[in-house]
């Protein structure tokens, strides 16, 4: 027998269907909400994906370091990150605080080298792919910033001719087998730079500018090889990277990858809700920009602390910036550079979004450690508390307790090891 | 009893006033997708501007080049226009990463601008102010990131 139903009562039947459809269709994102089972739409993916590990670039070139991919100058800079006799005190190396085994930094709120610096260490892994090096970006390659904590008073307290004759004495065949001749460093003295110690900066200014000259070209090239190891710090794919991979490829993920509900509706607020992906975007989970985010003043750090707006000033006027006449670069592959926005009150306190990789496992956070806890950086988040100084970016949230355990539930899931080239034991050229 | 009511007020105005601004800049909508156009006429009504990202979309996060085609609105190409660009996101409140410039003149009313960049996603303004013999405009373009 055949179900008979007259044209009129299927056509009302279809109206409700339509009708009922409807009223589920406008419940979806409700339910998405409640439910973090739900499958995740077709912009959602878009977004997923382009957080995952398997959508990063590839290495960008660095045009200014034309040693940047040389295999001898890596071997080279893996040896002088490691050497603590390139310090005022023969105990500090790069390594001191960018230790291998806690994910190239220290879990201290300011590091400490020869002295204690003004922020917080911050990990090496990724940051080939930034135009701009350290919490202000003050400077713009990896070479350049190596030359910074070398000659700061607070980390490695040496100065360029003292590391020039460490070289000399022991890499000499290592380097002039990458940069040519040696030059001669007869009749200078054993200590000058152009540092904060009066005595040493008074025997700088004695030296002749052209032998100067030629001691800072030494000492760029230490940059450059050290920037050669940095390069290949990199991370390796989290269960995060392996779930989205899966989901995108229609396949189930190894159960030890698969999200729990809270993982999953600490994802979906990420991109969602908490708008997190706004700034922490891409595959490294960075913009590789500053932002003002109302981060409260160190406590520690006694001095104020402007960020960026210092920070661009400083990499305008720096003797190893992209455009300067130690760099390998055209003025038309400084564009970073010369397209800086130079001024305005976004810079001040502006800080550079740190990879979200690894994160958690760096307490305490921000700048200056300035927050101990996950729980504590997601309430900010959610306060969204006006700024020391300049304007704070943050909008409060408006974030139920459930909803912060799910965020950091979500965090944990961005774990994984830093790949790194292997230690040198001894140099075979 | 009169300065706690008076200080009443002035809280609850401020905190008013607070909503109504935070309210303001969290509802902005984006304006219509016919906006969204690569050609825009400026507020003036001087100029007609082109802009022609390198490439089909606009990347996140990189450096770009455009050319940025300006002619008069009754289709005389301009060559020797002073071209400043400035813009940012309307409902985040702030600018643009970079201070793009225009960098050369190529002739026929194309101008080659470099150092375009932007570091999220969502909507994004882009304002050419222009001034030449012709008179002073500003070409307002909105994008989708
Ligand atoms: C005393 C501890 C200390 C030593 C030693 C040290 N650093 Fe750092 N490093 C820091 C701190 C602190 C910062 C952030 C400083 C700032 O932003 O002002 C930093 C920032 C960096 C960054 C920037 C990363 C980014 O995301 O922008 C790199 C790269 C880096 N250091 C590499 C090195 C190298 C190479 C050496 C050795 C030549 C070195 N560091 C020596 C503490 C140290
Ligand atoms: C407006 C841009 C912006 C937004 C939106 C944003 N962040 Fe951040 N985030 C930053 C910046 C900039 C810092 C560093 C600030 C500082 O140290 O002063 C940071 C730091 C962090 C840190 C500390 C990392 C470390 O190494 O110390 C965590 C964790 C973090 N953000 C998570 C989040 C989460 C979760 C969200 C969403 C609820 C979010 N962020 C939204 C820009 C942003
Ligand atoms: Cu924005």
């Amino acid at each position: 027998m055949t179900p008979t139903h007259s044209p009129r009562v299927l056509r009302n039947l279809s109206a409700i269907g339509v009708g009922l459809a409807l009223g589920i269709l406008a419940l979806v994102p409700a339910l998405a909400r409640s439910n973090p089972q739900a499958p995740w739409t077709a912009a959602e993916r878009t977004m997923l994906k382009s957080l995952s590990l398997s959508s990063l670039a590839p290495l960008p070139a660095d045009h200014s370091n034309k040693y940047a991919d040389d295999a001898a100058a890596l071997r080279l800079g893996n040896l002088l990150f490691n050497d603590a006799r390139l310090s005022g005190n023969g105990q500090v190396s790069c390594a001191t605080c960018h230790s291998s085994e806690k994910g190239f930094q220290d879990n201290i709120p300011l590091g400490k080298g020869v002295g204690t610096a003004g922020r917080r260490t911050m990990p090496i892994a990724g940051t080939a792919h930034s135009p701009w090096q350290f919490w202000d970006g003050r400077a713009d390659s990896h070479w350049a910033q190596a030359l910074g904590p070398l000659e700061s008073a607070v980390e490695h307290g040496g100065d360029r001719l003292q590391y020039a004759r460490v070289l000399r004495q022991h890499y000499r065949a290592e380097y002039e087998a990458i940069f040519g001749a040696f030059p001669n460093l007869q009749g200078l003295p054993e200590r000058a730079g152009p540092v904060a110690d009066s005595a040493r900066a008074a025997a700088w200014a004695r030296i002749t500018p052209a032998r100067r000259d030629s001691i800072s070209r030494v000492y760029a090239n230490m940059g450059k090889a050290i920037a050669a190891f940095e390069r290949q710090i990199t991370f390796t794919p989290t269960r995060f990277d392996r779930y989205v991979d899966a989901e995108l490829a229609g396949r189930a993920p190894t159960p030890g990858d698969n999200f729990s509900d809270d993982e999953r509706a600490g994802l979906r607020l990420f991109i969602g809700k908490a708008n997190c992906v706004n700034c922490h975007n891409g595959a490294l989970l960075t913009d590789n920009h500053f932002h003002n985010t109302g981060v409260p003043q160190s406590q520690d750090g006694a001095r104020a602390d402007s960020g960026r707006a210092t920070g661009v000033r400083a990499v305008m006027a720096s003797e190893f910036n992209c455009l300067s006449h130690y760099s390998d670069a055209k003025p038309s592959d400084c564009g970073e550079l010369r397209f800086a926005v130079t001024d305005g009150e976004e810079l001040v306190r502006a800080y550079k979004t740190p990879s979200l990789r690894n994160a958690v496992t760096r307490a305490p956070f921000m700048h200056a450690g300035q927050f101990a806890s996950i729980e504590r950086v997601l309430l900010h988040y959610d306060r969204a508390p006006s700024a020391p100084a300049g304007h704070s970016e943050l909008k409060r949230l408006g974030l139920s307790g459930t909803e912060v355990r799910q965020l950091a539930a979500f965090l944990k899931t961005l774990v994984s090891s830093v790949a790194y080239p292997a230690p040198v034991t001894s140099y075979t050229p | 009893m009169r300065s706690l009511i008076r200080s009443t007020l002035a809280a609850l105005t401020v905190a008013t006033t607070a909503t109504l601004m935070t309210g303001c800049m969290m509802f902005m909508k984006p304006p219509a997708a016919s906006e969204f156009g690569r050609t825009r006429v400026g507020m003036a009504g001087v100029y007609r501007a082109t802009i022609t990202p390198a490439g089909d979309t606009i990347p996140q996060g990189v450096l770009q080049q455009w050319t940025l085609h300006l002619e008069t609105v009754a289709g005389a190409p301009v060559d020797s226009a002073t071209v400043t660009i400035d813009g940012g996101m309307p409902q985040h409140g702030h600018g643009l990463p970079t201070k793009p410039l225009v960098t050369t003149v190529l002739g026929n009313g194309d101008h080659l601008v470099e150092g375009m960049k932007f570091n999220m996603g969502g909507w994004w303004v882009v304002k050419f102010r222009i001034a030449s013999a012709a008179g002073a405009d500003t070409v307002i373009f909105n994008l989708k990131l």
